[in-house]
């Protein structure tokens, strides 16, 4: 046995494309311990719901994180119009949950890119990200932002989708459906993939249950965590809806999950177009949260289940938000996973959490 | 150093960005905008690269981290702030823990604004980058010459 050596890892290290530090404490060639070190990202970002009022804070909440950006306009907008008691019109629901699912197969793909360029697969990484841009293309269509969409806000959404552009949604889905089709052969059959992910960071159903992971880094351990499940906002409507688990716990399956949600949520867009009711997309909203009260909310992130919460003091102004982020949960899954692996499977570890380093730290 | 100008090389960092902006430099570098085409390549070692791309704006904790990788790239070298967070703190700007854009760390050659920064932006900031980037190699040389 050699003597045990600190390995940093980051801040700036060409895997990750955010900062996120470990001191990774290697013994030989193995990882005995992985230590985290936040806070590169850290901005401060839940006291400025002191300066700005509640529908402005919409903005602010978009840029939590600029890969789930959707869900966190659609998940502070829910809190809030709960605090409020506000009810939005059935079609504004159905509009969320067709940008959420978006987003969902625009953060998958582009994670798989990710994972692909950490196992050496550049040409692989290459053609996830083309493909991502035509995810791309349609929310720029619809909402005029690639990334960034500013379309949630309290009561409703801003913009609405017309007939016509549902039926290029569908048919540039279907194109897109069989491009990712040969990609997922890519990573669930290709042998020199499984190699690298076959068996790696295995992580048991009781250690997920004990460490609370979540999202599919949980689901890929047998855990259904799944929030959808709970039928919030448009959700409610779909006609069967069965979360993705995979029993096997390693970074295998935590690709797979990923790969099958990316379809899942195809689906989920073409049953909720073709259910799509008419009607207003918005309703107004006046007033401020009463004094005191307070309201919850969880919306299943392409990462895993996020947490909100929001006091109301009377004014227009919220006492309190907090948020939950998923990779906040699932580094301590992260670094159990990390005890034990090979230094050269550091990376592909860390990068099937799928972490997002600016939700965590805001 | 006419190599430089001909495909510079840019490595990227997330100041304290959102991601928003982070996937739209990668983007760039991607098929659909496709600036390996004229030899633009990400690289991780700050000392293979000509071009800096600061995503974010500046906190306590990552202004040494900035700077570092600022110190290490070696002369001529061009930094490009991406992204209205990383020009001048942005929405965030009156957060507790954000100093303020890029510039208050290392000097900045070339602005890109934008929330998030659109790929366009970027590739036009690059090449206006790649235009300084000459300039300072020009320069160099010249103080060489008089030396």
């Amino acid at each position: 046995m050699g003597k045990a050596t600190v390995i940093p890892f980051g801040p700036q290290h060409p895997v990750l494309p955010e900062p996120l530090h470990l001191d990774l404490v290697v013994e030989d060639e193995k990882v005995i311990e992985a230590i985290p070190q936040i806070g590169f990202v850290h901005r401060g970002l839940e006291k400025l719901v002191e300066t700005r009022d509640y529908n402005q804070f919409i903005y602010v909440a978009e840029r939590i994180c600029g890969i789930c950006a959707f869900g966190h306009s659609m998940g502070y907008a829910e809190t809030v119009e709960r605090l409020m008691g506000v009810e939005i019109p059935k079609r504004a629901e159905y509009l969320r949950v067709i940008w959420h699912e978006l987003s969902r197969i625009h953060s998958h793909i582009l994670w798989m890119g990710l994972a692909a360029d950490a196992f050496g697969f550049e040409s692989l990484f290459m053609h996830c990200w083309r493909l991502r841009e035509r995810v791309l293309d349609i929310f720029e269509k619809t909402t005029g932002g690639r990334v960034i969409f500013s379309v949630v806000k309290v009561g409703g959404v801003v913009r609405d989708i017309d007939e016509a552009q549902f039926a290029e949604i569908k048919r540039v889905l279907e194109g897109i459906k069989h491009d990712y089709n040969q990609l997922c052969k890519a990573f669930l059959k290709d042998t020199s993939v499984k190699n690298r992910t076959v068996g790696v960071g295995y992580i048991s159903e009781e250690e997920a249950r004990a460490l609370s992971m979540v999202g599919p880094f949980a689901r890929a351990s047998n855990v259904n965590n799944d929030s959808r499940c709970l039928g919030n906002g448009g959700y409610a409507d779909l006609a069967d809806f069965q979360p993705i688990m995979d029993t096997q716990g390693d970074c295998y399956a935590r690709v797979k999950v990923r790969a099958l949600e990316v379809l899942q949520s195809m689906d989920i867009i073409t049953e909720m177009i073709d259910k799509i009711p008419d009607g207003d997309i918005a309703v107004p909203v006046k007033g401020s949260p009463v004094d005191g009260a307070e309201a919850s909310n969880v919306v299943e992130q392409p990462r895993g289940e996020c947490y909100y919460y929001a006091r109301g003091n009377g004014t227009k102004y919220l006492e309190r938000m907090r948020m939950r982020t998923p990779t906040s949960q699932n580094l301590a899954g992260m670094t159990k996973a990390l005890a034990g692996c090979d230094l050269a499977d550091v990376n592909m570890i860390v990068l099937t959490i799928d972490p997002c380093i600016s939700c965590t730290e805001r | 150093m006419a190599f430089a100008s001909k495909s510079p090389w840019v490595i990227h960092y997330d100041a304290s960005s959102c991601n928003g902006c982070d996937i739209e430099v990668l983007a760039a570098l991607c098929p659909g905008f496709d600036v390996e085409r004229f030899g633009i390549i990400n690289t991780g070692n700050p000392k293979h690269a000509d071009i800096f791309l600061v995503t974010g704006s500046v906190n306590e904790r990552n202004i040494d981290v900035v700077k570092e990788i600022y110190n290490q790239m070696v002369e001529p070298k061009v930094v490009i702030a991406c992204g209205i967070c990383a020009c001048t703190g942005g929405i965030f700007h009156d957060c507790y823990n954000v100093i303020g854009g890029v510039d208050k760390a290392i000097p900045v050659d070339v602005y890109a604004p934008g929330c998030a920064v659109r790929p366009e932006a970027i590739i036009d900031a690059v090449v206006q980058g790649v235009a300084i980037l000459d300039e300072k190699s020009k320069a160099l040389a010249e103080a060489k010459k008089g030396a």
